[in-house]
């Protein structure tokens, strides 16, 4: 690529660091990291996140509200027999840990995306709308047409949120400048309060919908069928392809929108590709599972702090690291309150909150 | 003799456009455009109360409205407008009013479009306080009730104010930095919003329904004893907040800037921070959490008045036109069906502020 020879030189002289806009954009400027440091401190991140991923499905599968044996889990996964315990790790734990899996990821990449294109660290990735018009679709699914199951919900879901993401989208480029990430966010926040104010209109006439969007709002895990998935799956795929090979530019367009262009790259095409990845990622998402908040917000924000700005490495990991974050609020959910659950939603944030508090408090996080 | 004359203060550079207003010391830079947002906010402030308080049941014109409010029209009239109808509308107007300055602020403060109270956990504290109050207690749906009447608007009150604390104290190491005080607040905010959402699930469908409408902001049934706490707080903390907006200004070129032009950043901020806690409490405990005000009218306002940063006046009067031209709307929009006015803000804010960003970059083209 013509790019790479011209942008180490920018980088070398404005932060003397080898990845691009590290220095530039961290609130604190940092020592400039050595080059091997950083890249032997990512490999780690990355290596960890992976054997924690590895380890939180493995808890998922194990653990839950019925007590089984490891070694009965273990007979299920290898030579399944039908008997009770089978059933219930195969067609209710497997299910839910790759729903987890899968949602997770996907939340965490479109987080860190959200926050690189609006260059907001309050971004998440229902900023676009893309909650909200799920949310607004599904109750109408609800209110009109009777539909009450998760499968069902799936695909007015993934409707609401896609319009919803274009609809921003449009309206926060309108003119010839394209999209600026503050226009980008107003838009975002504007419309995901007009989506919501005319859900609360539905939901307040209608006391019977305000039943089931309670229980899908909180977002959840459980009860899932792995029809979602097979359904699904390819648009979450196009949307990880999409945004990982838009890394090398949103690095350029985290220095700001003319020094990207001066080295080459196209703004406007950019941000377009990563709204698009953006909603196809938290869209699906919120389709399957229903909106989990914090996931997205807080994901990147942790990665950062350990793989430092650069897009390549802070997608992939935010992937893996929102995956096992998932994961693990789910089983926590599945124990605290045996045989009864919390919802992952609800566990993620109260467990979530504190912990990001935490690592607020600890360490001046690099801006974005 | 060396010559006195020489030793003068120092003249302000006149910038083109800006004409300077100076009183002894004290010296502003008098903006015709902001003024004029301010003193026509002002004029369809009252125009839409005086229609709101002509709607109803025994419908009143907007002459004999602001007959009644001079002091004139007969018993009945006097009865309906200023007993019953009045309360219910000046509680509208003052929450929007709060909400906005308490917006303006914390916006500015963190120079951040995105950071109204709602955001950064001031209003989730209330709503945690009053749906407490409603689930639990039983109250909020059935007609009276002392644990209606009291129990919400002071729980909420104390939700808010505890939160705020708890923010505060979190954010607060060797100093408050803008960017750290909201990763808290969004933090908490998660939290609070979680065991909200929680309670809800938790609790019978219909506390639930009941939960929700609070949530949504509503201002059916609000008396005198709603609007004095709102007046009283807006009377006593917009002036201090107007006091210190200079300190906003500063605080907009980063805090070292703002440290060189002698400002004590964070005492300043720390206050003017309470500030917008207690105008957002007051405001969720009178109204509940009327949804995006705080977020849209500083906006609003700051694209009006072309200032760089929300202005407090103008917010101030931009959120109570705003809730009072909901309220209207929310009383009518459905015919005998009342809507929360939370919705209706939403509703008519969002739009407003779509048009607002297309225009200016459509304009900013040309």
């Amino acid at each position: 690529m013509e790019t790479d020879g011209a942008r180490p030189t920018v980088a070398a002289r404005a932060a003397g660091a080898q990845a691009a806009g590290m220095a530039l954009t961290a609130l604190k400027p940092r020592p400039p990291a050595g080059g091997s440091g950083l890249r032997r401190r990512r490999r780690l991140t990355l290596l960890g996140l992976v054997v924690a991923v590895v380890a939180g499905s493995l808890l998922s599968v194990a653990v839950g509200a019925k007590a089984i044996p490891l070694d009965t889990v273990w007979h299920a996964l290898t030579a399944a027999t039908g008997t009770e315990d089978d059933v219930v790790v195969l067609q209710l734990r497997l299910p839910r840990t790759l729903f987890g899996l899968l949602v997770g990821a996907a939340l965490g990449m479109a987080g860190a995306l959200i926050q690189g294109h609006t260059r907001n660290p309050l971004a998440d990735p229902g900023l676009l709308g893309v909650n909200a018009g799920a949310g607004f679709l599904v109750v109408v699914a609800i209110y009109l047409l009777g539909v009450t199951t998760p499968l069902g919900y799936v695909w007015f879901a993934l409707l609401g949120a896609l319009a919803a993401g274009v609809f921003v989208f449009a309206v926060g480029s309108a003119g010839r400048g394209g999209p600026t990430p503050v226009t980008l966010a107003l838009a975002g926040a504007a419309v995901t309060a007009l989506l919501t104010a005319l859900t609360s209109s539905v939901i307040l006439l209608d006391v019977d919908t305000l039943d089931a969007y309670r229980f899908w709002v909180v977002g959840s895990l459980a009860g899932r069928d792995l029809e979602i998935v097979a359904q699904v799956w390819w648009l979450l795929a196009a949307g990880a392809v999409i945004a990982l090979a838009t890394a090398p530019a949103l690095n350029a367009l985290s220095l700001g929108d003319d020094v990207a262009r001066s080295l080459g790259f196209s703004v406007g095409r950019t941000r377009l590709l990563g709204i698009l990845a953006i909603t196809l990622l938290a869209g699906t998402a919120t389709a399957m599972c229903g909106p989990i908040a914090f996931l997205g917000l807080v994901v990147p924000h942790v990665v950062r702090s350990l793989t430092g700005p650069d897009y390549r490495w802070l997608l992939p990991c935010s992937a893996v690291a929102g995956a096992v974050l998932l994961v693990l609020a789910d089983v926590l959910g599945r124990i605290v309150v045996r045989p009864g659950e919390l919802q992952v939603g609800i566990v993620l944030a109260l467990v979530g909150g504190p912990f990001f508090i935490a690592l607020v408090r600890r360490r001046a996080l690099a801006a974005v | 003799m060396a010559a006195p004359t020489t030793v003068r203060a120092p003249r302000a550079a006149l910038v083109p456009g800006r004409t300077p207003l100076r009183i002894g010391p004290v010296s502003t830079v008098v903006r015709l455009r902001a003024a004029a947002v301010v003193v026509v906010g002002l004029v369809v402030v009252v125009l839409a109360l005086a229609v709101n308080l002509g709607l109803g049941e025994y419908p009143i014109s907007v002459p004999d409205v602001l007959a009644v409010l001079l002091g004139g029209g007969n018993g009945g009239q006097r009865l309906v407008v200023l007993d019953l109808r009045l309360p219910r509308s000046l509680t509208g107007a003052l929450v929007g009013a709060a909400l906005a300055v308490s917006g303006a602020i914390t916006q500015s403060i963190a120079r951040n479009p995105l950071a109204s109270p709602d955001i950064i956990g001031l209003t989730a504290g209330a709503t945690v306080g009053a749906v407490l109050v409603i689930v639990f207690a039983g109250a909020g749906g059935a007609v009276g009730g002392a644990t209606a009447a009291v129990g919400i608007p002071v729980a909420a009150l104390l939700g808010g104010l505890l939160t705020a604390a708890l923010i505060y104290g979190l954010a607060w190491r060797r100093g408050l930095q803008g960017f750290r005080l909201v990763l808290v607040g969004v933090g908490v905010n998660a939290m609070l919003v979680a065991l909200i959402q929680w309670m809800l699930v938790v609790t019978g469908v219909y506390q639930a329904a009941r939960a929700y409408v609070w949530l949504n902001g509503s201002l059916n049934g609000r008396g005198w004893e709603h609007v004095w706490p709102v007046a009283v707080a807006l009377a006593v903390l917009v002036p201090a907040a107007l006091v210190l907006a200079h300190v906003l200004g500063a605080l907009q070129y980063g805090d070292d800037t703002a440290r060189g032009l002698g400002i004590r950043v964070d005492r300043s901020r720390s206050v003017l921070l309470l500030v917008a806690v207690c105008l957002a409490s007051v405001a969720a405990a009178a109204a509940g959490p009327i949804a995006f005000v705080a977020l849209v009218a500083p906006q609003i306002a700051q694209r009006l008045t072309g200032i760089a940063r929300p202005p407090i006046t103008g917010s101030l009067v931009v959120g109570a036109v705003l809730t009072v031209v909901a309220d209207i709307l929310a009383r009518t929009a459905l015919g005998g069906t009342e809507l929360p006015v939370g919705i209706v803000t939403a509703v008519i804010g969002a739009p407003y502020l779509l048009f607002l960003l297309a225009r200016h970059r459509r304009r900013s083209r040309g």
